[in-house]
């Protein structure tokens, strides 16, 4: 039964379990695609308008589309300094 | 009207051409006349895979330049009187590829053929889009890894917006699965992704499993297509994928371990 065991946790601890979470999360961002074209350019005259009035970091803003069917979803995350 | 078939992935490799080789014949020892095209200008090798290369004269490029016509450039099997093969230029380069004229070649293979099959090389440029624009339907061939199946989860993104049917807004390319390479003992062991992990990320219909079998390699060394191998697992499910893509309903076959006898599974550990 010891040898029976072995192989029993060997399946559970597999690396095709890592192999198919890393590709669910790669495939799901690989169909989303890189979003327009645009977004890097929207993201650095965010940061432009809001170092007008606050110093932030590069990082400070985060900007994310996301496709639900035939919805989009624009995600804006601005982190401001305590 | 003929069916045209191409057979992708993305990810080299991975069975594209010894797929081609196989599912050709199989059409044609079904009775259906069947030309089998080498997508792969500049690195032919479908020829090898048939067991034909002494015998290329003209290939595509030359028939697409009108260099050659195309009863001169193709090669008929001497095992099967119904398939007929046309190879790819080695020293020209992708390029030599237009769609006008690979739409003339294929529309003059049409009126002869039942079905074209098209092998693509791996990759997503001009050859790879060339063997797509005009299929009716599509073969995706995946290894169980994580590279393979990503890149076809990208080639079907392709095939569903850069088709020709996609473009004149036609029912789109039918797409079928076939996972390659696999190896029930391994993802027994959980060391590789099993055919549901696959099917879940990919979604796609399944039309075959192709064992990861010895006999594969026998055929391409002997330029046989492996589903002449009748004794083989990997023949016979080649066979049976031919039978599935004809509309037959065959359960799918060599996905479990075989049983050892106790020797055999002490020592296989």
């Amino acid at each position: 039964m010891a040898l029976l065991d072995y192989f029993r946790q060997r399946k559970t601890t597999g690396s095709a379990a890592i192999a198919k979470e890393r590709l669910q999360i790669l495939v799901a961002h690989d169909r989303r695609g890189g979003g327009p074209s645009y977004l890097p350019q929207l993201k650095n005259d965010l940061l432009k308008v809001i170092r007008k009035y606050v110093a932030v970091d590069n990082d400070a803003v985060s900007v994310n589309l996301e496709r639900d069917g035939a919805q989009e979803i624009l995600e804006l995350n601005i982190v401001l300094p305590d | 009207m003929a069916r045209i078939i191409v057979v992708t992935s993305g990810k080299g490799g991975v069975g594209k051409t010894t797929t081609s080789a196989a599912f050709a014949m199989g059409l044609a020892e079904r009775g259906f006349k069947t030309v089998v095209i080498d997508f792969d200008v500049g690195l032919r090798n479908l020829d090898l895979i048939m067991g034909c290369e002494r015998r290329v004269v003209y290939d595509f490029v030359n028939v697409i330049s009108g260099e050659a016509n195309v009863g001169q450039a193709m090669i008929k099997d001497k095992r099967n009187p119904n398939l007929f093969i046309l190879p790819a230029s080695q020293t020209r380069d992708k390029e030599a590829l237009s769609i006008d004229g690979v739409g003339r070649v294929l529309d003059e293979l049409a009126k002869e053929f039942e079905f074209i099959v098209c092998d693509s090389p791996a990759g997503i440029e001009k050859g790879a889009t060339m063997a797509m624009y005009f299929a009716d339907d599509a073969i995706v061939v995946t290894n169980p890894e994580v590279s393979s199946v990503r890149d076809s989860d990208r080639m079907i993104g392709i095939l569903s917006s850069k088709s020709r049917r996609a473009e004149q807004g036609l029912e789109g390319i039918r797409e079928f699965l076939l996972v390659t390479r696999y190896s029930p003992e391994r993802v027994q062991r959980g060391e590789m992704l099993a055919l549901e992990d696959v099917q879940d990320i990919l979604s796609l219909d399944l039309i075959g499993v192709i064992p990861d079998s010895p006999s594969v390699l026998n055929a391409s060394n002997a330029g046989v297509p492996v589903i002449l191998d009748r004794e083989s697992s990997a023949g016979q499910a080649y066979s049976d994928m031919v039978s599935r893509y004809l509309g037959e309903d065959l359960p799918h076959r060599f996905l479990t371990v075989e049983k050892k006898g106790l020797f055999g599974r002490l020592f296989r550990g």
